[in-house]
Order: structure tokens, then sequence, then C-alpha cells
């Protein structure tokens, strides 16, 4: 199926949960509200037209302040963006699935932006959002165990945001 | 005072002897993390053939080894386990450092990599490179080598400063006019 005709067929199904495209770019993507992720997840798994049996990668992107320069070329607003990277091996498709949050819960520098977790539907799904949570500060909801992945467990700050400071020293190791 | 002595047998100091026996049976440790690690696995192999200066037996238990290789880069969370590897290696007990970011964090000057394990362990040889080459990490074995034959001992020989003035052999060779100073050109006017 082509990522046109799957981006016709969630807008038939799902309306206006689906609220953007790109079907033409090298990786075709579709946005996806964020409350519904699971919804459309689900769908996009066991629909037998889409099938969408794998995660092969969930990653967060930081889209901070546009930088002077490149604001002209692609503007936007500050916001987070967790991708997911889906692929069938038995319609042997790609897609990519998109949801924006705001960089920061009720605009609270510290307080985590929410998203449903998808380890319910893909089972990978788990630890990738793990990696998200530690490195991008996205928290999960429904997550079975959402813990630090990489860094160690006390670790402060999401060391992938952009606006992250480089800790000075941890338990007396010096960084820098 | 003059004393026979028969032909199979040799004299020596037990010092220097306890130190020959120490360099050329170093067992070493590899706390291979990175990439490093991979040339060190080239070191041992049978083109390199670390053997041949008595360093093969690598353990994968820190009771067993004198040498600990660092091999690649270190991270903060990593730290504590090697300070703890480093501290249940029985002495005498040496340190090398290999590779940049070993030694310096190398590129990876970012929030969690170790900027230079020689804040943490005592480090005996630094071995330059990203990654070194495996004779590079030779030539840091055998001038660890001359190191504990000139300072290992019962004597203390180790707080001796003046001894670890002394350049590296290759250097003393260099000056003496016994290395090349530059590679004879093949092919050409020199
Ligand atoms: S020095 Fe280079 S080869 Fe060695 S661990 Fe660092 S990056 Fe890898």
């Amino acid at each position: 199926m082509s990522p046109a005709d799957i981006h016709q067929q969630l807008v038939r199904q799902f309306g206006d949960k689906i609220t953007g495209a790109n079907v033409t770019a090298l990786d075709p993507w579709v946005e996806v509200a964020p409350a519904a992720i699971v919804e459309v997840g689900t769908y996009l798994r066991d629909d037998p037209a889409l099938l969408f049996d794998a995660l092969n990668d969930l990653c967060a992107v930081d889209y901070f302040e546009p930088d002077a320069k490149k604001a002209a070329k692609f503007a936007h607003q500050p916001h987070v963006e967790v991708v997911y990277h889906l692929y069938s091996y038995t319609l042997k498709h790609h897609l990519k699935v998109k949801a924006k949050l705001p960089r920061w819960k009720n605009d609270q520098a510290g307080e985590l932006p929410e998203i449903p977790s998808v380890s319910k539907v893909w089972l990978i799904g788990e630890w990738h959002e793990r990696e998200a949570y530690d490195l991008m500060g996205i928290t999960f909801t429904n997550h079975p165990n959402l813990r630090r992945i990489l860094c160690p467990e006390d670790w402060e700050g999401h060391a992938l945001r952009k606006d992250y400071d480089f800790p000075l020293e941890y338990h007396g190791i010096r960084g820098q | 005072m003059e004393i026979e002595v028969p032909e199979n047998v040799a004299l020596t100091k037990l010092d220097w002897l306890a130190s020959w026996c120490r360099k050329n049976s170093l067992w070493p440790m590899p706390f291979a993390t990175a990439c490093c690690g991979i040339e060190l696995m080239a070191t041992g192999a049978s083109r390199h053939d670390v053997a041949r200066f008595g360093a093969e037996v690598f353990r994968f238990s820190p009771r067993q080894c004198d040498l600990m290789i660092v091999a690649g880069r270190v991270v903060m969370k990593m730290l504590p386990v090697l300070q703890r590897i480093w501290l249940q290696m029985p002495e005498p007990k040496w340190c090398i450092s290999m590779g940049a970011c070993a030694s310096t964090g190398g590129i990876f000057d970012t929030y969690s990599v170790v900027q230079g394990i020689d804040r943490f362990i005592p480090v005996d040889m630094y071995v330059p490179g990203c990654p070194p080459r495996p004779e590079q990490l030779i030539q840091a074995i055998i001038d660890l080598q001359d190191k504990i034959q000139r300072e290992g001992s019962f004597l203390g020989n180790e707080f001796i400063t003046d001894a670890r003035q002394q350049p590296k052999r290759a250097l003393q060779e260099l000056e003496l006019g016994q290395l090349p100073r530059s590679l004879p050109i093949i092919g050409g006017k020199a």
C-alpha cells in the first residue's frame, strides 16, 4: 500500500485525530494526536491491509527555538516530537508516525510532557520509551516500568534536550 | 673469597630476579569498554602475538591480574566499577591507559564521559591514538617492562624518582643513533 493510501485509510477511520501528513517525503509520515496514539497504533498493527507488526524504532526529537538563520526555511514553534518507525514484515511497507508534544507540560520548565505508552501494542516499545524518557524527558503514561535505562538512576535532567546543562560533577566525579 | 660456581648455576640479585619474573609474565586485565578493545584483541591475536612479551594471559578476574589495560571510554556510571576492579587486583599492579578516550576523554567531551581515567586510578603508560595500533600497545608493554625492571623491587626502588626521569628505551636508542631517524626512501633519490 502506498503512503498516500495509508494516509487516506487512516483519515477515513480516525478523522481529525490524524492531524497532518507528508506522504511524498523520503520517509513518509503521518501525524497523530498524542491522546490517540494507542488507538491508532493498535489499528495500524491489526488492520489486514496495514499489518504494521514491527516497531523498528521509537525516538524523540527536540525542536528547540529555531536558529535565526534557519527560521526562514523551517519556522516552527518549540516542541518535542515522538516518532514511531513502523514496518510490516508481512506486507513489506514502511510508515513513520509522529506525535507532537509541548516541550514542557503546562509550560512549566521541568514538568515532563506526557503521551500514552505503546508498549502494550508493540512490546519492544517498552525499552525504546525508557530511552526516550531517560534522554529526552518524555513521560509515557501507563508504561509498566518507566525508569532510566542508560543514565544512572539518580541522574539529573534529560541529556539530549537542547537546553540541557552539562553537570559539573556527579557523586564527586568531575565532569568536564 | 671465591666460590666455585658450577656451570648450570647462575647468580643474581633477588630484587632483579623478582622484577625480571614479573615483567615477563604480565597478566592483563582487559577493561575493554569500546572500539579500542578491538585493537586490544588484535594485539592478543596471532599476527601481533603479545605472547612474545609474556603478556598473553588475559584474565577476566581481577584477582589474577597485575596489568590493567583500560581500552576505551569510561563513563561516570562505569567509573565505580573500574575503581573497584582496580582495587581488587593484587599488588604489585600496573595500568596502561590505551587510546585517546581512556587518557583524556578523546572526542567524547560530553556530559557523561570521564575526561581521563588518571583522575581516578594511577596510570603508568599512556598510549596515544584513536585507536592505537597494536604495535603502539606492544611498545607500551615493552616500556612498562623496562619500568618494572627499573622500579619494581623489594627494596623500594619505585620511590627513587631519578630513575623515572630516564627517557624511554626507544628514545635512548634514537639518541645513540641505533634507530634510523627517518624511514629509508625506497626507489628514489635520498
Ligand atoms: S580512542 Fe578512539 S578507538 Fe579508542 S575508544 Fe576512543 S574513540 Fe574508540
